[in-house]
């Protein structure tokens, strides 16, 4: 193999140095010391002190984010999959526009998407809150669903509708019994990626939050910030990465298992 | 004219519907959460502020004329040239690995992406206090580089410019190899081959065959990093001082410590300025191929 020492030397510090900070502070989350200063032994006080009556508080922001995110992930997917089947299937100045509006939420900077949607709602007179965020959260999650699902129509085979009609199938019939089976893993793949961004969206949640609506982000954000309870944050951080990387197996799991056999 | 153009696909289930009726949910949630709030904010920088903390009733400039303090160009140039060096580096990292995944053996490339799509679904908070922790002043890394004599007393990991790149790089840094990968797994690698047959050196065959080849990657990676490192905000905020803020932390403070909601908006239209005219422009004029058009072009 000619000239691999290079990619596959930086290959290797960027693992590293992707991997450098998590190590730290999973290995820090069973650290006895109180601030992670130096190694003083193992320790599971911090995961203890989790389920403790005095940090009830991160579990109810924890249940506030689950609820947000299964309600978000849900109407997003509906929403991202209706606009994947358009803009797959038809060409037309609209769908243009209908692009762009879906490709912009990507790239924009979080905080813009915040500060405009708290500027709108306030000066709609909406109450900030549970809605607001939940509001929030569909808007940026339809984009990465609609991009899924439109990934997985590409590799559709359009044949199978001619076969669907040819066995006198209606429109309706080849909707439920054929086109969606197959896009159901892009649909579920989608869905899962709109639940852990919502779970762990800060930027946008921080500016339409209002009074009591505290998600566990948030939590996070205020414990880091007022330095309180900190070797507690290494704990839950490591219990979140665990819950990411079963999600990330699992996805990968239904695409890989659900993938069309290539016949392109 | 345009109208007779056959439609490319020969069966749709939906074609009796029409384009509107799969179109217009998804598209109106959009025009009404996502386009108008990014007009309004707009509308609303020229606004007079409430002394409640809202938006006033009558119209003024005074925002916009408040942007003319001085602390303004400096935190302006600061935040283009953090965010340009962060993007530059990324991009500098995220083509090596790019270039192993795209021609490595399946096996290796699964596990390798897999590696790499961890960091990027990894709580965005989590690892930004993950660097905290590390480089805190009483953290392990800080007391080993004082105790080899590394470092000295009175140097902090935390709280400077290099920090803040370094954390920037850090969480942009997946944003950047995942759509270059996604452009080398489609390079045909043979391509290298011939350049080398005809003479090419191993530098010049990756400059000239390579990074033209994967040109669509390298302008999604850029958008991906450039844009959303333009508008940082908790990277500044945590791990940086009050000499490192950025454009993000002036909007933040603007809305929650002063406040000052039409001031906050004015700044948020320089951000749209600053980062989303180009995209714009680029929709609007370069019309990128669409996933769903894309066929194995190369302009």
């Amino acid at each position: 193999m000619k000239s691999g020492g290079l990619p596959a030397l930086v290959t290797g510090l960027v693992l590293v140095f992707l991997y450098l900070p998590i190590f730290f502070l999973v290995l820090n989350s069973f650290n006895a010391s109180r601030y992670s200063t130096a190694w003083e032994g193992w320790s599971f006080q911090w995961y203890a002190a989790l389920f403790q009556a005095r940090n009830r508080d991160v579990w109810e922001s924890l249940r506030l984010s689950l609820a947000i995110g299964i309600a978000a992930s849900l109407l997003s997917m509906v929403l991202g999959t209706l606009s994947a089947l358009a803009l797959h299937h038809y060409r037309s100045r609209l769908q243009q526009a209908h692009f762009t509006l879906v490709y912009l939420p990507i790239v924009m900077p979080e905080i813009l998407m915040g500060i405009s949607l708290l500027v709108f709602f306030v000066s709609l007179g909406f109450t900030l809150g549970l809605f607001t965020i939940t509001l929030a959260h569909i808007t940026f999650c339809i984009s990465y669903v609609a991009l899924a699902v439109l990934a997985r129509l590409q590799d559709f085979d359009d044949s199978l509708l001619d076969a669907a009609r040819d066995l006198g199938a209606g429109p309706w019939q080849t909707a439920r019994r054929v086109v969606f089976p197959l896009l159901a893993p892009g649909i579920l793949a989608g869905g899962l990626l709109a639940f852990t961004l919502s779970i762990d969206d800060f930027v946008i949640t921080f500016f339409v939050t209002g009074p009591g609506a505290t998600t566990l982000p948030l939590r996070i954000y205020g414990m880091i910030k007022h330095s309180k309870e900190l070797p507690i944050i290494n704990a839950l951080s490591t219990l979140l990465l665990t819950l990411t990387f079963a999600a990330v197996w699992w996805s990968g799991r239904i695409i890989r298992r659900h993938s069309f056999t290539p016949i392109r | 004219m345009s109208e007779s153009r056959p439609p490319p696909v020969t069966c749709r289930p939906w074609r009796s519907h029409s384009e509107w009726a799969l179109t217009a949910a998804p598209f109106l949630w959009l025009i009404v959460l996502f386009a108008a709030p990014t007009a309004v904010v707009v509308f609303m920088s020229l606004r007079e502020a409430a002394p409640s903390g809202g938006l006033g009733d009558a119209w003024s400039l005074r925002a916009w004329r408040d942007l003319a303090h001085p602390i303004y160009p400096v935190i302006l140039w600061r935040t283009l040239r953090l965010s340009l060096i962060a993007t530059a580096l990324c991009l500098a990292l995220a083509l090596p690995v790019a270039f192993l995944a795209g021609r490595a053996a399946p096996r290796l490339r699964s596990i390798l992406i897999l590696l790499i799509v961890v960091p990027f679904w990894t709580n965005f908070l989590i690892r930004v206090f993950a660097w905290r922790v590390l480089l805190q002043p009483e953290g392990m890394l800080r007391r080993a580089l004082l105790s080899f004599g590394w470092i000295e007393e009175s140097t902090l990991l935390m709280y400077n410019e290099w920090t803040v790149l370094l954390v920037m790089v850090y969480t942009y840094l997946p944003f950047a190899i995942l759509p270059l990968y996604a452009a080398a797994e489609r390079f045909d690698y043979g391509l290298l081959d011939a350049a080398r047959d005809l003479g090419a050196s191993a530098a010049g065959a990756f400059c000239r065959v390579f990074l033209p080849g994967i040109s669509r990657g390298l302008l999604a990676a850029l958008a991906m990093v450039l844009i959303p490192a333009l508008g940082s905000y908790v990277i500044p905020d945590l791990v940086g001082g009050p000499g490192q803020e950025m454009l993000g932390n002036k909007i933040a403070q603007r809305t929650f410590v002063d406040r000052n909601l039409p001031h906050a908006a004015a700044l948020a239209t320089l951000l749209i300025a600053v980062a989303m005219l180009p995209v714009a422009a680029a929709f609007l004029f370069a019309r990128p191929a669409r996933p769903a058009a894309e066929e194995g072009g190369t302009s």
